[in-house]
């Protein structure tokens, strides 16, 4: 499994609702090398969502195993997932998720304080972060305060925090017009060139085709593997 | 790393003020209420203590008991102690000196100003030492009585205060009591004490030959020579008292008692009320803690997607849990905090207002730093018992569920 980063083994994921039992993933074989730029895509009730869990080590699979760099997470206790999470992936979500009642600057270093980052290095990490995605005017400012395009980008630097490994996009221009969903797709390619590997799961070709590869998710498996329209 | 737990509270109490605010209400109303009685109560205690406890422990006072209002003690009474109970008493095992107390009230004048005050007075021949012994009575300017002094008169220190009379009484001065002329020749030190500081001495035999009409005893003071048989004594002069004045077992109009033995009764009453006062409080402080407790389950519930975002980026279970109990702790605390400085408003205030009302010195407020910090400790503790379910649920939530979440 050399340069692997993370792979999906045979995943399944049953919910149990009410009385029935719901299979959201039926199987799921993936494996993500390091330096990828991966998009997951699929028409609704797909399990793309369950996939994100799953890769992001938000959840554990009820069968098979999920690797992280070659540790099975798929047994470990929900403490331990979260310091993985933490210092392995960084995420971006469609609604960006910022903390309402912290700054640009204390959401992103928000993840180095779970870390156990001393404050000031905390702090001259999110401004060089808050930097790199130009909103280095803004780090004081509430999410309230900025744009969708600008939290989206605050999101971004969040997601580098710790310096993760993984960068995990859920649907990260689906709340942002044309214009700035390119601003977004092109920090991830950047970022995607600096050697981060990116994973972003969509629904929209356009954003699917700036990845290396595109993985096609129907009925919690995979059906089809193409290559991305750009690279 | 704790510092930062608790501005990421901080900051999440402060972005719902008026519902933080609320919520402290309960634990405050109750700091409030402990600090403030506990204060007057003990500031009470504190005053009297200071009034009373110059008396050794080794001194016992005979008084007669009955109706008495406003007026020395043991007079207006209905069957007063007699001046023959003295030399009977001296005569019981174990007394080392039994000594009249006369209080008289009366007219002093100064400088054309006149003022109603008490006189009592010191014992003649070798009671006299024994007697400035046991109060440790003192001058700071002139000298005491001695026997033979007639219309002579000791001060205490209010006296030289000039507001009283309009210029300050010295040793040297003449002074008018009941319209008799006296010679100040002393004034006491200044103890801090009414009884001290208001006194106007004279010897025995000019007090009850000048002012009085009958063989009355205001109070009889009695030393003991060991204090260990103190007891006994106290057992052999009320079996005295009861045969000189006829009563039986359990029907008493008089009474015997160390001042310690009243101090600790006073000390008792106050300790009931304050415990009383207390516990109301205290179920005030528990009303709050429920305060809290629905409030943190009101934020959990409305910050479980702020939670599964903080999940999602790192946050254990345990950082969870420590977050929202910090919360609940500031709650309880920051109510505590201004618990405490409405409860020293309060009892001052009221303290300030009950001297003006009654004129007496003995209403005063003392707020000591054990009783901060114990209010502080329980409140903040409150917050965090309170806390401690919701913070709880906080931390077990699912970071899948918790990040689907809408409000």
């Amino acid at each position: 499994m050399k340069d692997t980063i993370i792979k999906l083994d045979n995943v399944w994921k049953t919910y149990q609702m009410g009385e029935v039992k719901v299979n959201a993933l039926r199987g799921l074989d993936l494996e993500i090398k390091k330096g990828e730029f991966v998009a997951i895509m699929g028409p609704s009730g797909s399990g793309k969502s369950t996939a994100v869990n799953m890769v992001g080590a938000l959840d554990i699979p009820s069968k098979g195993k999920v690797y992280l760099e070659k540790h099975d997470i798929s047994k470990l206790s929900e403490s331990d997932l979260a310091q993985i999470r933490g210092k392995k992936i960084g995420f971006i979500f469609q609604q960006f998720n910022l903390i309402n009642t912290l700054s640009a600057l204390e959401n992103v270093a928000l993840p180095m304080v779970f870390q156990g980052i001393e404050r000031d290095e905390r702090l001259e990490i999110g401004k060089k972060l808050l930097e790199r995605v130009g909103l280095q005017e803004r780090i004081y400012h509430k999410p309230t305060e900025l744009s969708g395009g600008e939290q989206q980008r605050v999101a971004i630097a969040r997601s580098l925090a710790n310096d993760p490994e993984v960068v995990l996009a859920d649907e990260p221009t689906g709340n942002l017009d044309s214009k700035t969903g390119e601003v977004v797709i092109k920090f991830l390619e950047n970022l995607n060139k600096d050697g981060k590997t990116i994973i972003v799961v969509t629904h929209d070709a356009n954003v699917a085709k700036h990845a290396h590869r595109i993985e096609f998710l129907k009925d919690g498996k995979i059906v089809k593997r193409t290559k991305g329209g750009t690279q | 790393m704790r510092i930062d737990y608790i501005i990421i509270a901080l900051k999440s109490l402060t972005q719902r003020k008026l519902r933080s605010w609320l919520t402290m209400i309960g634990i405050f109303i109750g700091i409030a209420a402990v600090v403030a009685l506990m204060g007057l109560g003990e500031g009470l205690r504190g005053a009297i203590t200071g009034q009373f406890g110059f008396l050794g422990p080794d001194v016992l006072g005979v008084q007669a008991s009955g109706i008495n209002f406003a007026g020395p003690p043991g007079q207006a009474v209905v069957n007063p102690l007699t001046d023959d109970l003295a030399d009977k008493i001296e005569r019981i095992p174990g007394v080392d000196a039994a000594i009249n107390r006369f209080i008289e009230s009366g007219t002093f004048e100064f400088n054309d100003k006149q003022d109603i005050v008490f006189a009592w007075n010191v014992p003649e021949g070798k009671d006299r030492n024994i007697f400035e012994d046991m109060i440790n009575l003192k001058v700071r300017e002139g000298r005491l009585l001695k026997d033979g002094d007639k219309f002579k008169v000791v001060l205490g220190d209010s006296f030289t205060d000039e507001d009283r009379f309009g210029k300050e009484i010295k040793v040297g001065n003449k002074v008018l009591f009941n319209g008799q002329l006296f010679d100040v020749v002393g004034i006491l030190e200044k103890k801090g004490s009414f009884i001290f500081d208001t006194a106007v001495i004279m010897n025995e035999d000019v007090l009850v030959n000048e002012f009085r009409d009958d063989n009355s005893v205001n109070v009889i003071a009695v030393k003991v020579k060991d204090l260990k048989t103190i007891g006994n004594v106290q057992r052999d002069i009320e079996q005295l008292l009861r045969k000189e004045r006829n009563v039986k077992e359990g029907e008493e109009d008089f009474t015997v008692q160390s001042p310690q033995n009243a101090l600790q009764s006073l000390d008792q009453t106050l300790f009931g009320v304050q415990l009383f006062i207390s516990i109301i409080a205290f179920i005030s402080i528990i009303v709050g803690g429920i305060g809290i407790t629905n409030t943190m389950y009101t934020a959990v519930l409305e910050r479980t997607k702020e939670i599964g975002i903080m999940k999602s980026i790192g946050a254990t279970n345990q950082t969870i849990f420590t977050l929202f109990f910090i919360e609940s702790g500031l709650l309880g605390i920051v109510g505590g905090v201004v618990g405490i400085i409405f409860g020293f408003v309060l009892s001052h205030g009221l303290a300030f207002m009950g001297r003006l009302a009654l004129g007496s010195e003995l209403i005063r407020a003392d707020i000591s730093i054990e009783l901060v910090l114990g209010a502080l400790l329980f409140s903040f503790l409150v917050g965090l018992i309170a806390g401690t379910v919701p913070a709880y649920q906080a931390s077990k939530k699912n970071p899948v569920d918790s990040l689907r979440f809408t409000k």
